[in-house]
């Protein structure tokens, strides 16, 4: 399978089941489609009009070589391969804890509803996080490497308990030789000296909420009584990202139906000086004014196609950035078993409620069919488990034949859960979405290869 | 080659023998 498309005057093949990608001229551009149904003398004839007969002889030849290579036209082999993968004994990786159910903002896209989750409100308590981060120990098995991320709500409201739980794990580490990885997420309304020094020491990343320009962040990140709150964390976050050296944190930002340019606000906060930044779209339901219609689709393709220009042009004025979508590794990456079976959620990744629940993932929390045990008896819901297990990309009939699935893993079963009532099936806007930030992504990889 | 320039050297189908979590780093950006 081959995916060919043109993007800022480069025409570019990725050829999808080996993951060659190759920047090709015209004539080549059009004689990839005719390869594998034409022979050559019926492609000579049908592009002779077009490019000089040598020319056409000479890329055809060069497209076969490809082909013979392994580099082109390469078949999906791998179905049979992730049906026996997908048996294999996982062990826990990473844990999501829910450090507060409880938020000092009123978001008006938060899928936690105000950091309370369609429950009440809440903060884990210490007893609680230690057990959770034995069950990670537990029951990781031989790997050494474990992810914990402090979630919330905001996890600053229970500031205490996340650095005894840090302590905690930093002496686990010695007695079960592991290694903790932990993250954290906020808002930065609470983001002070001691919260920054303690982060500088102990979070691996740092999650900064900021939707952009300001008048589109007071908007959608108001406090409970509607004043915004851009000028309180704009200069904390910057101090903060100076003090991490521009390195190991985001500028996370949500876009939504009222902010359909975002391109500006990702090179808004670029020019705040920020050099990791996310700006992601919003999940909503279709009933949400804010929510992303099937008619913002052409707006929003577009720009990503202006992002990925402009962050060209600043790359050659020595002014680069990070932009989370756009990054891609072309020349490493992981294997295919990891590529096509999905995020871990549900097996390898778990969410922690404050009281202890475990959920597939934080996008899950509150909704009780999906729960699926607790700290004190572990994985109760085994059937919930397989059923996450097996949901790889084979799984899901729209992502089989997609030329994006060795990028994106056959989406977010959260999403596809709360579209479309089943974990199996996928957002369709968030596909279109990901298709051009893939396109994109490959285009500025092409670009840079060719200032080499 | 004239016509073509290829990107990478990767060949997905050559981490089957030796292969075998992840959130929207992506499984595009992430290391093994």
């Amino acid at each position: 399978m081959v995916h060919q498309y043109k993007n800022n005057g480069y025409n570019i093949v990725l050829d999808v089941n080996s993951g060659a990608v190759h920047v090709v001229d015209d004539v080549a551009y059009d004689v990839i489609p005719l390869f594998e149904t034409s022979t050559k003398e019926e492609i000579i004839d049908s592009l002779k009009e077009r490019y000089p007969q040598a020319e056409i002889t000479e890329s055809y030849e060069e497209v076969k070589e490809l082909a013979e290579q392994g580099s082109l036209f390469t078949k999906d082999q791998y179905q049979g391969y992730m049906e026996q993968f997908q048996d294999r004994p996982t062990v826990v990786k990473a844990l999501c804890l829910h450090i507060a159910h409880d938020c000092n903002l009123a978001c008006r896209y938060c899928f936690a509803e105000e950091g309370e989750y369609h429950g009440r409100r809440a903060l884990m308590s210490f007893e609680v996080g230690k057990a959770a981060l034995d069950f990670l120990i537990a029951n990781s098995g031989s790997r050494r490497n474990l992810e914990v991320d402090f979630f919330g709500g905001e996890p600053l409201l229970n500031f205490d308990v996340v650095k005894r739980l840090v302590a905690y794990g930093r002496e686990q580490e010695k007695l079960h030789d592991k290694k903790f990885r932990f993250t954290l997420t906020t808002n930065g309304v609470l983001l002070d000296d001691e919260v920054m020094e303690f982060a500088n020491q102990e979070m691996a990343n740092v999650v900064l909420s900021i939707d952009g320009r300001k008048e589109i962040h007071d908007k959608m990140r108001p406090f409970r009584k509607g004043a915004g709150s851009y000028e309180l964390i704009v200069p904390k976050f910057q101090k903060l990202a100076e003090s991490r050296n521009q390195d190991r944190y985001y500028v996370r930002g949500t876009f939504t139906h009222h902010n359909l340019d975002f391109s500006k606000d990702v090179l808004h906060l670029a020019d705040l000086g920020f050099r990791q930044i996310s700006v992601e779209p919003v999940v909503a339901q279709p009933e949400d004014d804010y929510a992303l219609q099937e008619a913002d689709v052409p707006k929003l393709l577009e720009e990503y196609d202006t992002l990925a220009a402009e962050m060209l042009k600043r790359h050659r004025e020595g002014k680069d950035f990070n932009f989370f979508h756009f990054m891609i590794d072309l020349e490493g990456g992981p294997c295919v078993a990891k590529r096509l079976s999905g995020c871990g959620s549900g097996t390898e990744y778990l969410a922690v409620t404050p009281w202890g629940d475990f959920y597939p993932c934080h996008q899950f929390v509150g909704d009780e069919s999906f729960l699926m045990g607790n700290v004190t008896d572990g994985i109760q819901n085994k059937q919930l488990q397989n059923q996450f297990k097996r949901c790889n990309v084979y799984a899901k009939e729209k992502c089989r034949e997609c030329f994006a699935r060795f990028y994106c893993s056959g989406g977010c079963a959260a999403n596809s859960y709360h579209f479309h009532g089943s974990i199996t099936d996928v957002y369709d806007i968030g596909c279109e979405l990901q298709k051009k930030r893939i396109e994109c992504a490959i285009m500025l990889k092409a670009a840079l290869a060719e200032e080499e | 080659m004239k016509h073509v320039k290829t990107l990478n050297t990767k060949k997905l189908q050559n981490t089957v023998k030796k292969g075998g979590t992840s959130c929207q780093c992506t499984v595009g950006n992430q290391s093994c």
